[in-house]
């Protein structure tokens, strides 16, 4: 494995390979700029985004709206961004569409392997160690923001937040995405330590609805998920049954 | 762990050194007053959708340089596999390129597994390829197939993202076709109401875009068919048949005839080889 370019992971074994993230070496804008292709034909995709994870006893309640943006253009309306990672763990993705989607799934292989190795469930801590070494390691390339969010037989519920840079904090209850500066003040407020699971449901799903009213690269429907002991369970609340709130 | 791949995966990223060469051409290039040949993209509508016994894929046939057109029939739709075809949006020689890297590999992949090829199988080798190359390589494609899992539809990103999706458009003409998908679109549709809503999203693309445009490729996959209908629908102007006009149609005013004296100066033959 000598003689790679500096910024590539360097690995033990070749299996190891197809989980490393390959970036180049010196990057240079190229500006294309043509009437005949708009703007939004050469953007990147960006899941614009609002996500959310709360922590309750016996497990955790994940959400996220469904809008993946490519400028002014809604690529995706009904984007699933709650990426199932192991059996009981998920992240929730925000950022580059394309980043997060390789991360996931290198990631996933990552803590696939290492399951496999241990012959047992892994840590949602490990699982975010994992995020937080790739999104720290390559952070200069990246653009993503993960919430990473499961139940194990150790801790039981957890949320840790990998925000872009790479830090890695646990929290009992976490927010990101474009959207979620506009629902902190509604989070700090409402968020009590204690709720059950159909208190947290409704807490999740009323902050992204009114992020999504908010933010205009949220939107869709919301997502949600709830990883407990006995499994997930995920469902989906359309727009036309979405929270309602003051009609300003 | 063998590698059942044609092309050596860089341990290192992206090698840029054909950059510095263009660069330095670009300057010969531009000093004796010239500019070099603009990369030829493909304007673009291309379109998939998932109907009930499969998938349908539809694509227009125009091809621009700048804003010139240079190929007026392409084929955007490329094979992948005998289940699994791609059509392609971007830059033409991108899209083509990574197609064939793609259904080469996917066939060793699939010689040495002994199965028939998944969708999502091409799907991934796809977008970790073009992740790799963090957008340089400007291919926007519809994948689209059937294998044991029953029809699939994808659409992949130049950076590497995908969605998985009943009914996907890409391309500089892909707000004109979704419009038509979110009017006219219902889950499990028959062949014949699939074809023609893929049919109308590419003519409303090649109408109301001008990187779109002349006939309209179809491309019906369902579980051990292919049916590829090139063209499926020629140009509605009909240009072609309108370039032999009538002695008179344009009316002459003045005519003024020259003779050039020429003589020969050199004459050459020159033999063809054809061993």
């Amino acid at each position: 494995m000598c003689g790679l370019l500096p910024g590539v992971l360097q690995l033990r074994s070749s299996f190891k390979m197809a989980a490393a993230l390959q970036f180049p070496a010196n990057v240079s804008t190229l500006n294309t700029y043509n009437d005949l292709y708009p703007d939004w034909t050469q953007r990147e995709v960006s899941t614009g985004t609002t996500i959310m994870a709360v922590e309750f006893e016996g497990g955790v309640v994940i959400g996220a709206d469904s809008r993946t943006t490519t400028g002014a253009y809604i690529a995706n309306r009904v984007t699933d961004k709650l990426t199932p990672i192991h059996e009981r763990i998920f992240c929730c993705r925000s950022g580059s569409a394309a980043d997060t989607q390789a991360i996931a799934d290198a990631v996933t292989y990552q803590l696939g392997f290492h399951s496999i190795e241990l012959d047992e469930a892994p840590l949602v801590q490990t699982a975010a160690s994992l995020f937080r070494e790739m999104c720290y390691r390559y952070r200069e390339e990246l653009m993503a923001g993960i919430i990473v969010a499961g139940w194990d037989p150790r801790r039981g519920g957890q949320v840790y937040t990998v925000p872009v840079g790479g830090m890695m904090t646990r929290q009992p209850v976490s927010v990101g995405g474009s959207g979620s500066s506009y629902i902190y003040g509604y989070v700090d407020s409402n968020y009590r330590a204690g709720m059950s699971k159909e208190e947290c449901l409704k807490f999740t799903a009323e902050a992204l609805a009114l992020a999504m009213e908010r933010d205009g690269s949220s939107g869709g429907v919301v997502r949600l998920a709830v990883i407990s002991e006995q499994g997930v369970e995920r469902q989906a609340i359309l727009g036309n049954q979405l929270p309602k709130f003051s009609t300003v | 762990m063998a590698s059942v791949s044609v092309c050596q995966y860089h341990s290192g990223g992206f090698s840029f050194e054909n950059c510095k060469r263009n660069a330095l051409l670009e300057a010969d290039i531009n000093k004796l007053g010239f500019s070099s040949p603009a990369a030829r993209k493909t304007g673009t509508t291309i379109c998939g959708v998932v109907y009930k016994d499969g998938v349908v894929l539809g694509a227009d046939t125009r091809a621009t340089e700048g804003m010139v057109v240079a190929d007026k029939n392409c084929s955007k739709i490329h094979y992948i596999s005998p289940n699994i075809y791609c059509c392609g949006a971007g830059t033409a020689a991108d899209t083509e390129m990574t197609t064939q890297i793609i259904s080469s590999n996917l066939e060793l992949h699939s010689l040495s597994t002994g199965r028939l090829p998944r969708v999502t199988t091409a799907n991934r080798m796809l977008k970790q390829m073009l992740f790799r190359y963090q957008g340089y390589i400007g291919a926007a494609l519809v994948l689209g197939g059937v294998d044991c899992n029953g029809p699939h539809l994808y659409s992949i990103y130049p950076h590497g993202s995908t969605d998985k999706l009943p009914y996907v458009t890409m391309g500089s003409g892909s707000l004109a076709a979704m419009a038509v998908f979110e009017d006219r679109y219902r889950p499990n549709m028959e062949e014949e109401e699939a074809k023609r809503l893929v049919r109308d999203a590419i003519a409303a693309g090649i109408f109301n875009d001008l990187g779109s445009g002349s006939n309209i490729d179809l491309c019906v996959i369902t579980k051990g068919n292919v049916d590829y209908l090139r063209p499926h629908d020629m140009e509605h102007h009909l240009i072609h048949t309108c370039l032999n006009f009538a002695h008179g149609t344009t009316g002459v005013l003045t005519k003024a005839v020259t003779p050039l004296n020429l003589e020969v100066v050199e004459e050459s033959v020159q033999t063809m080889d054809t061993s």
